[in-house]
């Protein structure tokens, strides 16, 4: 149709991304409307204030670590690219695609969701999951509703668990073995309905 | 469940018992039966209805979609009647209501129909009960600590951050608000679009068709029609010749709740075309901004041939000034009955934001009234931001027809005891419902401003309450 076509010209580098990301070209122009949507100012990226116009992410417990994905460190703006990138996490995975050894994992893939969860939680960047970064993570689900010990008892029993090599914090390896069992597809999926 | 409120409410709400506190008690039967009866049937169940927003404690989180359950706070105490008669809604408004939304519906105010992405219905508690299942790969460590642990007990998991981080993804694709402010979208095509985003059911016979349709009204149904909106004279008539202009077929619903003198009429807003189609079936007093251009000419206009209320934007800051030109309009009883829409801009007709208190603080008798346009022939949503009061007329003169239905709903007053946000609330769920729009909680002003820390804090509450609650039990064992 007339009208997607022009839309999609004005996207820089989209075939790039239809094959990075996996999405559809009618999901990037949806997404792209989006971020239009999002960017009031029409700057062409977005900073953390755009999203912190988002209702549905003041009232999340969690969201302004959501917010901090989007921004790689050091960065105050995210261009359209790094934002389907970044949702491209919670495609759900597309067990058609025939999987060649010789291409990169896609970033929907159940190590990658992981990996992008690890980091909610891994705060500091070390690579693991300490103390520290439990206890603010819980915190920050919990506030003013639990003491003090209580979340300190949670985190012991937590890290307990799942440590295995007793080095009282919890890497990637750990993290993913404790979800094992867990659906991640899933539970960390977006279903576009058109 | 076959119970249903004791006073009778015919449409659906969830269901509270009586409290078991004796005193508490006493209160809930004094407003049932309007005495302490010696006889009762301990059963009986009140509807949410009767209970005023503030009874709830997790109000925000339920209409959110986090919460299934509405839980009243302790000591909670019915004071609102009624009565809430069930509604006949146009069939064809219920059924697009229902096809676009989920099965398991919240039974007060209903989710967003049409989103781009597919949202679980589920709650906090039920997502995290599956999530948990579904992980649990803990071994029994031994029979003395863990008797009765069940898989779903609630004990912190790594995977609970899952939800909330879902969630959070979920409204940066798409969220509620910012839907309301855009024109719905529809899934089928119909006969105007000017937009073709993916529709599902296009084919080339019917985009033939729109391309002759576009001819026909460029060519002939507008210049036909711009020579009728010249030449109008008196005030009803003029208002009929602009009905028929915009070849507008309306129905009227209920016309003995037609609003009388010296009270106020209060209508969901969609277009400045709502004007136009009240107007045409009854003289009213408008009260209203006073915007530049084309509509400030009209404006003008109509204040010459009737005492209307128009104000500046400035003024409209001093509540006083404005409360008090109302009321004295208002007690003058040989004037027109003054029309307001209270949710203070455009909504796009699938729901129904917050009413601001002003009107209803008068204390004059409110005689509310649902407006419902058919999407199929026309899209008569003005977004004020996108288009402006011309481009918008042009698109509406050069559509095929509005269609309309209007429900006259019967007067309501406010009651003893009743704040102004209480009765506007109960207003606007009245005509929510007759039109069957989707009643939302938040506020129109949310096109502008910030969202209240209140709902955050409710969501943590809940979630603290799974994790703590039986973390307490398993340290007193």
């Amino acid at each position: 149709m007339g009208s997607t076509n022009s839309t999609l010209i004005k996207i820089p580098n989209v075939d790039e991304l239809i094959q990075e990301t996996g999405f559809s070209t009618a999901h990037i122009i949806r997404l792209h409307d989006r971020f239009k949507e999002l960017d009031k100012e029409r700057r062409g990226y977005l900073c953390p204030q755009d999203f912190g116009a988002i209702k549905g992410l003041a009232i999340n417990p969690i969201g302004d670590r959501i917010i901090g994905a989007f921004f790689s460190p050091g960065r105050e703006t995210v261009d359209f690219y790094t934002f389907v990138k970044i949702l491209a996490h919670f495609r759900p995975a597309d067990n058609s695609r025939p999987k060649e050894s010789s291409s990169p994992e896609p970033i929907n893939s159940r190590t990658n969701k992981l990996k992008f969860v690890f980091q909610m939680y891994d705060i500091d960047k070390d690579g693991k999951i300490s103390r520290i970064d439990l206890l603010k993570a819980l915190r920050s689900m919990l506030e003013m509703q639990v003491t003090e010990e209580q979340l300190d008892s949670i985190v012991d029993r937590t890290i307990q668990e799942a440590d295995l090599d007793g080095d009282d914090a919890i890497s990637f390896e750990e993290f993913r073995k404790s979800l094992e069992k867990v659906n991640i597809d899933h539970k960390m999926s977006i279903r576009f309905l058109r | 469940m076959s119970r249903v409120c004791v006073l009778r409410c015919e449409t659906k709400s969830v269901l509270f018992q009586l409290p078991k506190q004796e005193r508490l008690r006493e209160k809930w039967l004094q407003f049932i039966f309007q005495r302490i009866p010696k006889g009762y049937n301990p059963r009986v169940v009140l509807c949410a209805r009767h209970f005023t927003d503030d009874c709830f404690d997790n109000l925000g989180a339920f209409s959110a979609g986090y919460v299934k359950r509405l839980s009243l706070r302790e000591g909670a105490i019915p004071t609102l009647f009624g009565p809430f008669s069930s509604t006949e809604s146009q069939p064809w408004a219920t059924l697009r209501i229902e096809r676009g939304a989920k099965e398991k519906k919240h039974l007060l105010y209903k989710t967003n129909a049409n989103g781009i992405i597919a949202k679980e219905p589920t709650s906090l508690e039920e997502e995290l009960k599956e999530i948990r299942q579904n992980g649990c790969n803990r071994k029994l460590k031994g029979p003395t600590t863990i008797i009765g642990h069940t898989p779903t007990s609630s004990e912190y998991e790594m995977s609970d951050i899952f939800y909330f981080f879902r969630r959070g993804i979920e409204s940066i694709v798409d969220d509620e608000v910012t839907k309301c402010f855009t024109a719905e979208e529809l899934e089928s095509w119909n006969l105007l679009t000017r937009s073709n985003y993916n529709f599902q059911h296009i084919s080339t016979r019917l985009t033939v068709l729109w391309g002759l349709g576009v001819v026909i009204r460029y060519g002939f149904l507008l210049p036909l029609r711009l020579k009728c909106l010249l030449s109008e004279k008196v005030h009803l008539m003029c208002y009929r010749i602009c009905v028929r202009a915009l070849t507008a077929i309306i129905m009227y619903h209920h016309s003995e709740n037609k609003p009388k003198n010296g009270g106020i009429c209060v209508a969901n807003h969609t277009s400045p075309i709502d004007v136009i189609i009240l107007a045409s079936d009854g003289c009213y007093a408008m009260v209203g901004q006073i915007h530049g251009g084309l509509m400030g000419i009209i404006q003008r206009s109509m204040v010459k041939a009737c005492p209307h209320i128009w104000f500046e934007r400035s003024e409209v800051k001093d509540r006083h000034l404005v409360a008090k030109r109302l009321s004295d309009h208002v007690k003058d009883k040989t004037k027109l009955p003054i029309l307001i829409f209270p949710e203070g801009t455009c909504i796009n007709n699938t729901s129904v934001m917050m009413f601001k208190k002003g009107s209803f603080e008068i204390g004059s008798t409110v005689y509310p009234v649902a407006i419902k346009y058919d999407p199929r022939f026309g899209e008569a949503f003005w977004n004020s931001s996108k288009f402006g009061m011309v481009n918008y007329l042009l698109r509406m003169m050069s559509s095929w027809a509005i269609v309309c239905s209007v429900w006259y709903l019967p007067p309501m007053t406010r009651q003893e005891g009743e704040d102004a946000v209480h009765f506007a609330n109960r207003v606007k769920a009245a005509i929510a419902r007759q039109g069957g729009l989707v009643d939302l909680l938040w506020d129109g002003g949310l096109k502008r401003e910030k969202v209240k820390d209140t709902f955050k804090e409710e969501q943590q509450k809940l979630y603290s309450k799974i994790l703590v609650g039986v973390h307490e039990d398993r340290s007193r064992s």
